[in-house]
């Protein structure tokens, strides 16, 4: 019985570190409420306020993470240029008036002629803003297909950084949730505004994108303030303790912006998307003892402090030895291996969130993570991490897990009012 | 029913006539491809209910309801009698929504509801002036009926020549001979189509699908013959069906002379084959033991283009943009779909396409389908 992996000891002393910690998160939600509703009236509820579509950088990444997500891809299937211009002018009107918890068009749901189809699709109807983002990305594919193609004339706009992730070990990429042209992530704390944000987008598209892929999130896997609660993925672990938060600005300019110095002018402001959609094995994770699964991750499960001690915001300790003479935190748990020291500093912002889409054939429960982050360049961002992670020989999680999909989209920086997504590029 | 009826082309026009009111707008973002809605702001609280103008001019009028309050608000226009004219709802605190409401000439009330009770706080509003004039291109519109009428009537002969042909088949026991026939025969029916279901008891015993049968009703009409085509590779005990099939095809023949479909009919047609292409022959339910979905599909897809054809020159005076959306849309779903037909005009097999293919063709419909999905607001608006 009870047969222990390498290193995986001493776990029974954590127990203790929970309680301090869970307090400590009720405090975090609490001070959630207070700032954000700043400006408002005392009573309004901060989930359900609008955050500003316009601004040096796009809304949707250093944003406090909504609850919910829709983020869909494109394939863009005109070939007029002037034509995915117009549409992304549409896009963005429809989006700006989305975001301030209105309906699009200039007579919304019900207010136009009863002869036609209504503009709005009328979802949203009586439902507040609910913190809706929606950022835009653009794929490599958009300027340079598969064959070489220059399609749109683009290439010499494309930046050098906007490069196909490479292949991982391990990688089961499936063509029909990769790729795309264009992505949009819709996040709200509402999954019917989210929901309605991406259906009318989708709708305005028709005859110049064509989806590809949706993904639907019910819960966010990762905070990026500090001002949000640590939440929890799928394996009942918390997810994005030591993720890049809004507040240390600094980290924020030097890992997740484009700087003033880009290649590409549209480019500055802007930050890099990679999504990646990981399957997670559920039932065996959860036949994997406790200690099992702490070691994996290299938390415990509870606190979410690190296995060296400590509570959750405190930092691993990876020299810390435990008393059976081995490592504390594995050498091969996670989060050793993902950690920024061994990666040559690499920090991403994550943005992730759990999905489940029923049970597939055999009754297992088809979910996962959908993982998202943002960076100033995917080459010292997701790549190096995920280089050490991916692999039956590294990251002890990949056991449970298999990554089916895959993008990467350059986000351009924000828009000032009156401009239009893709304006700068297209131009 | 006075619902407002504005042709998308004249928008413009009615907005245009709210000068005083694009003063006071603030609502600075420029709508795409179109001018600016002309706002009046609304400050709500919990006692108090600020119209920023009570004087406004008819046609559309954007209200930006601002909650400044702590209550949870609503806004409503009322006309006498408390009909409601628009109303925005459940707008929390802090929170900002637009309402918009199309107004003629008269007397009305705006009322914010803190706490979303009672008869909440009221401003009158008078309205002034006259909304833009509809107009009324009758002419036009029953030359475009008089246009597709002409089409039905080519249409039809073909149609009961086609399908004496395949029920004589079919009777005759030449399986081969009738599976050829079949697909060419509902091309023109699958191409009228919107004249068939306007007489709704004609349509379902002659087109209908085995699912769809209701309990104790008979599985009848061209898919019962195909059933039987191609699952039986026989004809045996079709007889009583193809002679109904012909009686019943006569018959949508016969109805069709004497009621002509109206202009707006017709422009509900075209969007009505789109709707048909994209729920049966997308799939490939419609002709789910013969595959010859792609002749349906082209039939479909060939009467909605002559529906637009009939209706163009309105369509051109009223919304000329629409026209040209429209045509590039056929143009490039044409382009999709011919690729499948051989040069003596049979067509790929459904089952023969790939996931990918199929796609393709519905992008190109979804893509045709939202242009033309506004046809009938043009007519309706010209009427």
């Amino acid at each position: 019985m009870n047969e222990r992996r390498p290193g995986l000891s001493r776990r029974a002393l954590l127990g203790g570190a929970g309680v301090g910690v869970l307090a400590a998160g009720g405090g975090l939600g609490y001070a959630a409420r207070s700032t954000t509703a700043e400006g408002a009236s005392a009573t309004a509820d901060p989930a359900a306020l609008p955050v500003d579509f316009d601004g040096a950088h796009q809304a949707g990444i250093t944003t406090p993470a909504q609850d919910r997500l829709h983020l869909a891809v494109f394939d863009v299937v005109t070939t007029d240029k002037a034509e995915l211009d117009a549409m992304l002018q549409q896009w963005t009107a429809a989006a700006r008036k989305m975001c301030s918890g209105n309906d699009i068009g200039d007579f919304g749901s019900v207010a136009g002629p009863v002869e036609v189809p209504p503009e709005d699709t009328g979802e949203a109807q009586g439902l507040p803003p609910s913190a809706l983002t929606l950022t835009i990305g653009f794929g490599p594919s958009l300027f340079e297909t598969a064959d070489g193609e220059d399609r749109f004339g683009l290439a010499d706009k494309r930046p050098a950084a906007l490069v196909e992730l490479p292949a991982f070990t391990g990688d089961r990429l499936r063509p029909q949730v990769s790729g795309g042209d264009l992505v949009v992530q819709a996040c709200a704390n509402d999954p019917q505004v989210a929901v309605h944000a991406i259906r009318n987008l989708v709708r305005i598209g028709f005859g110049v994108v064509s989806i590809r892929y949706s993904q639907l999130g019910f819960g966010r896997t990762s905070s990026t303030s500090k001002a949000q609660a640590t939440p929890r993925n799928l394996f009942g672990f918390k997810d994005g303790t030591a993720n890049i938060k809004s507040e240390d600005t600094e980290v924020v300019d030097r890992h997740v912006w484009v700087g003033d110095d880009a290649d590409q002018d549209w480019m500055v402001g802007g930050s890099y998307m990679v999504n990646r959609k990981i399957m997670m094995r559920i039932e065996t994770w959860d036949r994997e003892s406790l200690v099992g699964q702490e070691n994996i991750i290299g938390r415990t499960k509870g606190s979410g402090g690190p296995m060296s001690g400590g509570d959750e915001m405190d930092a691993p300790d990876f020299d810390a030895v435990g008393d059976d003479g081995e490592p504390a935190i594995a050498l091969k748990s996670h989060v050793r291996l993902a950690h920024p020291d061994v990666n040559g500093g690499a920090q991403i912002l994550r943005r992730g969130y759990n999905f489940v889409e029923g049970n597939d054939d055999l009754g297992q429960l088809a979910a996962g993570l959908f993982f998202i982050c943002f960076q100033a360049d995917p080459a010292t961002g997701f790549v190096p991490i995920q280089t050490s992670l991916a692999g039956p020989s590294n990251d002890l999680m990949n056991e449970y897990l298999t990554h089916v999909g895959s993008g990467v989209f350059a986000c351009p920086g924000g828009l000032a009012p009156g401009e239009h997504w893709g304006q700068a590029l297209l131009a | 029913m006075t619902a407002p009826l504005r042709a998308l082309g004249t928008g413009v026009a009615a907005l245009a006539l709210l000068p005083a009111l694009a003063a006071c707008a603030t609502d600075p973002e420029p709508a795409a491809g179109g001018s600016g809605t002309g706002a009046v702001a609304v400050s709500a609280t919990d006692d108090a209910c600020d119209v920023s103008t009570t004087s406004l001019e008819a046609g559309p009028s954007t209200f930006t309801v601002k909650n400044e309050g702590d209550k949870t608000t609503e806004f409503y226009v009322y006309a006498t009698g408390d009909r409601i004219m628009g109303e925005v709802e459940n707008i929390g605190p802090g929170l900002s929504r637009d309402l918009v409401v199309d107004l003629d000439r008269g007397t009305y009330q705006g009322a914010c509801k803190p706490g979303m009770v009672g008869d909440g706080i009221r401003q009158e509003i008078k309205v002034t002036g006259e909304a833009a004039t509809k107009l009324s291109d009758s002419e036009e519109l029953k030359a475009a009926a008089r246009s597709y009428s002409r089409y039905v009537q080519s249409q039809t002969g073909a149609l009961v020549e086609e399908t004496t042909q395949f029920t004589d088949a079919v009777k005759a026991g030449q399986v081969e001979e009738a599976k050829t026939l079949f697909p060419q025969a509902r091309t023109y029916w699958e191409r009228i189509e919107p004249v068939a279901e306007i007489f709704g008891d004609l349509d379902p015993i002659t087109d209908g699908r085995e699912p769809d049968v209701e309990p104790g009703q008979d599985f009848t009409g061209w898919h019962r013959i195909e059933k039987q085509l191609w699952v039986e590779g026989n004809t045996d005990g079709m007889e009583k069906y193809a002679d109904q099939l012909l009686a019943n095809v006569k018959e949508v023949v016969k109805r069709s002379k004497e009621q002509p479909l109206t202009a707006l009919q017709l422009a509900q047609g075209s969007k009505g084959l789109l709707d048909e292409v994209a729920t049966g022959k997308i799939t490939g339910e419609e002709d789910e033991f013969s595959h010859t979905d792609l002749w349906d599909f082209k039939a479909n897809i060939e009467g909605s283009q002559a529906a637009i054809s009939s209706l163009r020159p309105v369509l051109e005076e009223q919304d000329p943009t629409l026209v040209e959306q429209l045509d590039e849309r056929f143009a490039a779903l044409d382009t999709e779909l011919n690729q499948y037909q051989s040069e003596d005009g049979s067509w790929v097999f459904y089952d023969q396409l790939t996931k990918a293919q199929v796609k393709e063709l519905s992008d190109r419909v979804a893509a045709l389908s939202e242009p033309i999905s506004k046809v009938a607001g043009v007519v309706a608006a010209s009427q």
